[in-house]
């Protein structure tokens, strides 16, 4: 959408919130026009209200919902737009040069319009003072919400996180698209079950020429004719066989695909959570997340190949006995049928609160893993501490409040399956009265009422099996929901639609304008940068000042919230992750390895790595040495999360890790902070090879470290404060300065200062 | 009530100024609680735009008259964790779902992402992460109403 500087005005008005277009229209003198506009959802207090703040081509207009009349500003010199946010609250000034002229609170979500809002405000008042037509920009407008978009952006962020539509209730459906892989296997263990159900209607039916041809003539005194025993003795054995080898290939066949469900279930979501962003794994909890993948799936894909199957048998079991039991005696078979309104009307009434419940259980379940996962990867500090007790207290309550809610199901659960027991049983009790009564007024056999109440022993079984399905199902559902839960959560970092590839990488990354939020906490604040191929950046500042976030985002385990970040002049959003992270080297902050032998966690990036290769990284790392004094050398097992290596050995070998894949772009968060003087040194020196012709980023907090870095790169507050080599920084008397100062300053051994001064100097020379 | 060692006042541009002991003057001076949940008249700092602490106040109560209402005010304008006194309707019991809340700070509606936004404060307290990010509290959640009470029991 091309923008003059002075856009139509309908096109402005068009996605001008209904409420108060008539009453701004109503305010605009003739031939002002609206250029961008802020909803407001806050008053000064931090009440909930709404607001709406313009821009026009003469002034500034502004009014909330409570207010009588517009404010107004026309543009002067001096005048001052600006906002600033704290803890989900932006808030947006207006100043001239004296005072404070107004204020306006917003929550975040507004918050893509208000730059939008001050970019048109600046332009604008610029324009009136000197005269100078407007640089004639081309915002890309999201359609739906008219916020500017940086152009690579597929999506608008402020319409996107609206978009949140809750999953459909009839989750349990949506599995169907993991049974449907074996739909002809699933298809063929139903026939098998309907052919087994129909096999062990046979015997009842069967009873009835018994009792009426043989058994009854025989009381009478009719001998008894073997061969039609025989018949139907032997019509019985077949009929049991059959039901036999039904049952069994069923089973089979049953069990076979249930497992396959299941591991499938399994697979899918896992693979699913691990191409979710870092951001997602933020805000979960371990244990649950090992819950819903372990325990629920198992419980989901029983549910599907089994008490699914059932049920479907069961249903028509019982329309297969109702039918046969209404052909011999349609009045009798109504008595039969009789509790089974009741019972339905009992299932529609537990099912919703045994959901509920089951869903609960789940949750409290998850918290007891929750427990595990906390305190048994913290098993040290739990001991160091000595809060063993404490630990076990928690895990009792845990497991307390599992107790209660089961409990509390079980009550619901108890009370129903013994109902429908007892229902059962009154309904024999009915049809035996019934039976005797008609057999007493001659209208039906004996026969007759024996086969009735042979089928109605199995009809009521499936009733009760049947009322059972309830629990699993909703069982399946609660758990199915949690897995859902997973399975639709979209990336937060997506794949991009339109997919650009770089077939050889140079390394130059471009930051423009970028700006990051974790949830509401803004970090990283306007940071524009260029990193030239192979150069080396040091980036440095105090904790917390956004360094690891800085990396983060080039990386890019989170979007940046404003501005981008480019990849030989490509926005990294459109690059194909994975492919895109292939070219980074990454070592973090805190090195994480995995369960395994060295060499394995080495050729983590690379798995197909030679043995000549892991060791020349190692060696470049140098921890070619100290792996060799390990009993198993490159076999030796690092244990789980490495606890068998020292700090200063896991960043090592994190180091060769990251060294081995050959990358464009290496990174190195704090790479050789827990090493000490000297094998940083070494280590240095190695790197000082390695990181010729990389694009090298690195963070040290010993400032002596970046002593090779071309640029050194000040953060503070997530702000980029100075730019430049040491001794220009040294010179400029500024951040780095002092901050170079006061680390000076603390280290107390003559030697190391010595060395830090060298240090200098060899830079200074290099300059 | 005793008379702290600096100033405080607010300028034409909004911000807090606290003149220190040594006539060191700071301009943009915020308060922040340490504890906004759990004590929320108790340990107040007050801080630098740099993010300095350059005053430390016990209790609010213990300042003048005038610091406190200065003090009070700033933090209203910048303190935002809405209390929910009673949740009205929620769209779905699945989240991502909408809920439409009365707080202290007016009706609002907003999206809770997934269960685990909601976090137990001990003994009862309940504190809800918005999709933005917001705060909303709940001080004791038995002491809702029956309603909101159903609603959010099924989100525990
Ligand atoms: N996942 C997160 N969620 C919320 N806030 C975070 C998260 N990660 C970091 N932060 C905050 O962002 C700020 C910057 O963190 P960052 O890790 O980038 O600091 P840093 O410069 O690397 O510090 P250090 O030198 O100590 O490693 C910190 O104030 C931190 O509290
Ligand atoms: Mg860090």
């Amino acid at each position: 959408m091309q923008q003059n500087s002075y856009p139509l005005q309908h096109e402005t008005m068009l996605t001008f919130p209904p409420v108060w277009a008539s009453q701004v229209t109503a305010y605009l003198t003739s031939e002002e026009i609206v250029l961008a506009w802020l909803e407001v959802d806050l008053n000064t207090r931090l009440h909930f209200s709404s607001g709406i703040v313009v821009v026009t081509n003469r002034r500034l207009l502004a009014k909330m919902a409570e207010e009588e009349c517009w404010q107004d500003w026309s543009y002067q010199q001096g005048l001052k737009l600006s906002c600033r946010d704290h803890a989900g609250v932006g808030n947006l000034e207006l100043f001239d040069t004296q005072a404070r002229l107004a204020q306006w609170c917003y929550t975040l979500g507004k918050n893509a319009g208000v730059h939008h809002l001050i970019a048109e405000f600046t332009q604008q008042l610029h324009f009136r003072l000197t005269g100078e037509t407007p640089i004639q920009r081309i915002p890309v407008k999201c359609p739906k919400c008219a916020a500017v978009l940086s152009s690579a952006q597929e999506t608008c962020p402020v319409c996107n996180q609206d978009a949140h539509i809750p999953p459909s209730t009839w989750t349990l459906f949506r599995l169907w698209r993991f049974a449907r892989p074996y739909r002809w296997r699933l298809l063929t263990g139903f026939l098998l079950m309907l052919g087994g159900t129909a096999a062990t209607l046979v015997p009842p039916y069967l009873t009835m020429p018994l009792m009426d041809n043989v058994l009854i003539p025989y009381q009478n005194g009719k001998p008894i004719d073997v061969d039609l025993v025989t018949i139907y003795l032997s019509g019985l054995l077949a009929a049991a066989l059959l039901a036999w080898i039904l049952g069994w290939s069923r089973t089979y066949l049953l069990a076979k695909v249930s497992e396959r469900i299941g591991a499938d279930l399994r697979t899918t979501t896992y693979e699913h959570l691990v191409k979710l962003s870092q951001e997602y794994f933020g805000g979960k909890r371990t244990g649950d997340l090992m819950a819903r993948i372990g325990a629920e799936t198992d419980r989901i894909n029983l549910f599907i190949s089994l008490h699914l199957l059932d049920f479907a048998t069961d249903v028509i079991m019982m329309s297969m006995t109702a039918i046969i039991l209404v052909s011999i005696n349609p009045w009798l078979a109504l008595v039969t049928l009789l509790p089974l309104p009741i019972i339905a009307w009992l299932i529609h009434l537990v099912r919703d609160r045994l959901r509920t419940g089951f869903e609960k259980v789940d949750r409290v379940w998850a918290e007891v893993n929750n427990v595990l996962a906390d305190t048994i990867p913290g098993i040290r500090v739990v001991k160091a501490f000595a809060q063993e007790d404490r630990e076990v207290a928690r895990f009792r309550a845990a497991n307390q409040r599992n107790l209660e809610i089961n409990d509390r199901v079980n009550r619901v659960w108890a009370l129903f399956t013994p109902t429908v027991t007892l229902l059962t049983e009154v309904g024999l009790l009915v049809v035996w009265i019934f039976g005797i009564w008609q057999v007493s007024q001659d209208q039906i056999s004996v026969g007759v009422l024996t086969a009735f109440l042979a089928y109605i022993g199995r009809f009521y079984l499936r009733l009760d099996s049947m009322s059972r399905i309830v629990s699993v199902t909703q069982k399946a559902a609660a758990g199915t929901k949690r897995i859902f839960d997973i399975l639709d959560h979209v990336s937060s970092v997506p794949e991009p639609v339109k997919l650009v590839t770089l077939p050889a990488m140079t390394g130059r990354i471009e930051l423009r304008n970028v700006g990051f939020r974790y949830g509401t906490r803004s970090v990283t604040r306007d940071v524009s940068l260029v990193i030239e191929p192979g150069e080396m950046i040091g980036l440095v500042g105090h904790s917390g000042s956004g360094k690891s976030t800085l990396i983060n985002l080039i990386c890019r385990f989170y979007d940046v919230t404003e501005g981008a970040i480019l990849v030989d002049g490509v926005d990294i959003r459109s690059l194909p992750i994975a492919e895109y992270r292939k070219h980074i080297g990454l070592v973090l902050q805190e090195p994480f390895l995995f369960f395994g032998t060295i060499a394995e966690n080495i050729a983590y990036g690379k798995p197909n790595a030679t043995r000549k290769e892991i060791i020349a990284a190692a060696r470049a790392a140098y921890a070619h040495e100290f792996i060799l004094r390990l009993p198993y050398g490159y076999d030796s097992l690092v244990g789980e999360r490495g606890q068998a290596l020292s700090g200063g050995e896991r960043q090592r070998i994190s180091i060769a890790r990251a060294l081995l894949i050959d990358p464009r772009i290496l990174i190195l968060d704090e790479a050789t902070s827990s090493v000490d003087t000297k094998t940083e040194k070494e280590i240095q020196e190695a790197l000082d090879n390695l990181v010729q012709g990389r694009t090298t980023i690195a963070i040290a907090h010993r400032l002596s470290t970046l002593r090779e870095a071309n640029r050194l790169v000040v953060l503070d507050g997530g702000k980029v404060v100075e730019v430049g080599n040491h001794t220009e920084l040294m010179a400029r008397q500024g951040y780095y300065h002092h901050l170079y100062l006061s680390q000076s300053r603390n280290v107390d051994t003559e030697d190391h200062l010595a060395e830090l001064d060298s240090a200098v100097r060899v830079r200074g020379d290099r300059v | 009530m005793n008379q702290p060692d600096y100033q405080l006042s607010r300028n034409a541009f909004g911000r807090l100024v606290l003149v220190a002991k040594n006539h060191q003057v700071y301009e943009g001076v915020v308060p922040i609680r340490a504890f906004p949940v759990t004590a929320s008249d108790e340990s107040i700092a007050l801080v630098s735009a740099q993010g300095h602490e350059l005053a430390w106040i016990e209790n609010l109560n213990d300042l003048p008259e005038e610091f406190c209402a200065l003090i009070r005010a700033e933090l209203i304008s910048r303190e935002f964790m809405p209390e929910i006194k009673r949740i009205d309707k929620v769209s779905s019991f699945i989240t991502p779902s909408t809920w439409w809340v009365r707080t202290d700070r007016g009706d609002t509606a907003f999206v809770l992402k997934g269960e685990e936004d909601i976090r137990r404060l001990p003994p009862t307290g309940l504190l809800i992460t918005d999709s933005y990010g917001i705060h909303f509290l709940i001080r004791d959640r038995l002491l809702l109403d029956r309603h909101s009470c159903k609603l959010l029991d099924r989100f525990l």
